[in-house]
């Protein structure tokens, strides 16, 4: 359960590595506009990476332990964890699912971190905490700057709205909240049939050409339904849109985090330092819309 | 048993489906190979196998086949097969499944990917978060593959993109004793 605090919404924050690094204006613009919509985001003291891909892919154990040391820390303060990642964000709620269901890894991880771990707290992704707990209404009254005519296509990929079983927000083929979100933003929002298509994030270091082969049939969909940038909830489907997008500068589309559009129409004057860390600039689509 | 499969004789291994449905804790054998998971699989087109295929040789034993084939390193994970299975055949716990037990005896066949995987970890394992700058330097040495996306990483670095350290975590000892764990 989130704790309501007479300010709003409290959440033990978990941000997850790339948000330290290349995710670093995902980060920025999350802590900016949570606390905008008060969102009260407290950062879990000393967490560790959640094993994201890797983890899993190779030492399934490994992966729900490493998770759950994150689910224990955040349970000892006592509240709902707040994830920005959606990779994470699987991760996260894997971990509690199994730990539900196998007292052994339970066991296990008490065991280890020598702490009594029941998981009585739940994972909530941050797109659905301002959908769901702020409420697209509430967004909507407080925007300045409207995105008016900017044509936008919402990108979920994979770990948002799948597996089902796991995550259960949205709609799994055809999910509609971000779409929403940036529809109260002001923004023309296209539709498009990519939006939960994998990009290849977790091939993007590894296998180069597949990555993207993957990314640049995800934009050329996006451009054909008329959208001028894409928005993404994740990291690593960032950094790889923007890494392996191929074509010259000009023609590429921009990526988007969706905070860092929330910020920029909730008028916060730090917005325009997160777009320079960008791959790819926006600055010229924004400017084209007095943005 | 031997049979011919793709021009070459192939020793059966009659307990393979039975191991992978154990450790995948997934009824393989509900699988009718109605194609659904190949069809909406985005790396399809980089595998050698396609996805209803590898069920097909789990169920039929085709052991080594399975774990050398580059599919179950190419398959990023992604969920949208095992979302849409009729039969609720989890293919992405099959795919897990069937990368460990390739690394454990030595099979894994894309090298780069195997790697990437092994190298993220022993990251995490050493400085309890991960480390961009240090993870792709470590993968371009193990891969020989230094001059690729050089420009881009240059440019990230100047965006303060890439951390040139790990960040500050403090109880190293304590993510050390999930890997001891979870290895035994």
């Amino acid at each position: 359960m989130s704790q309501q605090t007479a300010a709003g919404l409290r959440y033990a924050y978990y941000p997850g590595c790339s948000l330290e690094a290349t995710a670093r204006e995902y980060d920025l613009s999350v802590r900016a506009v949570c606390e905008h919509l008060g969102i009260e985001l407290i950062e879990i003291p000393d967490w560790n990476c959640c094993g994201a891909t890797s983890g899993h892919s190779i030492n399934r154990r490994l992966a729900s332990i490493l998770a759950g040391r994150n689910l224990a820390l955040a349970e000892e303060m006592g509240m709902d964890i707040a994830v920005a990642c959606p990779a994470c964000y699987i991760r996260l709620r894997s971990a509690h699912q199994e730990m539900q269901g196998d007292d052994s890894l339970r066991e296990e991880l008490s065991r280890v971190l020598a702490v009594s771990y029941q998981g009585k707290h739940g994972t909530r992704h941050l797109l659905d905490v301002i959908c769901h707990e702020v409420g697209l209404e509430n967004l909507k009254n407080k925007v300045v700057r409207p995105l008016n005519g900017l044509k936008l296509a919402a990108y979920y990929g994979c770990y948002l709205v799948r597996p089902p079983g796991l995550v259960a927000f949205d709609d799994p083929e055809n999910p509609q909240c971000l779409d929403g979100l940036l529809a109260a933003l002001g923004a023309e929002v296209r539709d498009w049939s990519g939006k939960v298509d994998c990009c290849g994030g977790s091939l993007s270091l590894s296998k180069r050409e597949i990555a993207g082969q993957m990314v640049n049939g995800l934009v050329e969909m996006a451009k054909r339904a008329g959208a001028e940038a894409m928005v993404t909830a994740c990291p690593l489907c960032h950094a790889n849109l923007e890494m392996r997008q191929a074509g010259a500068d000009g023609n590429k589309l921009p990526i988007f985090y969706f905070t860092e559009l929330i910020g920029l129409a909730l008028g916060i004057g730090e917005a325009r330092s997160w777009f320079k860390k960008h791959l790819i600039s926006p600055s010229g689509l924004l400017a084209s819309y007095g943005l | 048993m031997q049979y011919v499969v793709k021009e070459r004789k192939t020793e059966i291994d009659g307990r393979f489906g039975a191991q992978v449905k154990e450790e995948s804790g997934t009824e393989i054998n509900r699988c009718y190979q109605c194609l659904t998971c190949s069809l909406g699989c985005p790396s399809a087109f980089a595998m050698d196998y396609l996805p209803h295929q590898i069920v097909r040789m789990v169920q039929l034993g085709l052991r080594e086949q399975v774990l050398t084939s580059s599919t179950i390193w190419v398959c990023a994970g992604c969920e949208a097969c095992a979302t849409r299975c009729p039969n609720e055949v989890d293919l992405v716990e099959i795919m897990d499944v069937l990368r460990e037990i390739s690394l454990r005896e030595g099979l894994a066949k894309e090298r780069s990917i195997a790697d990437f995987h092994r190298i993220f970890l022993g990251n995490i394992e050493r400085w309890g978060r991960q480390h961009e700058l240090s993870l792709i330097l470590l993968l371009k040495l193990k891969t020989r593959d230094f001059f690729g996306d050089l420009l881009t990483g240059i440019k990230m670095l100047m965006k303060g993109k890439l951390k040139l350290l790990p960040g500050r975590f403090k109880e190293k000892a304590s993510v050390r004793s999930i890997f001891q764990a979870a290895k035994r």
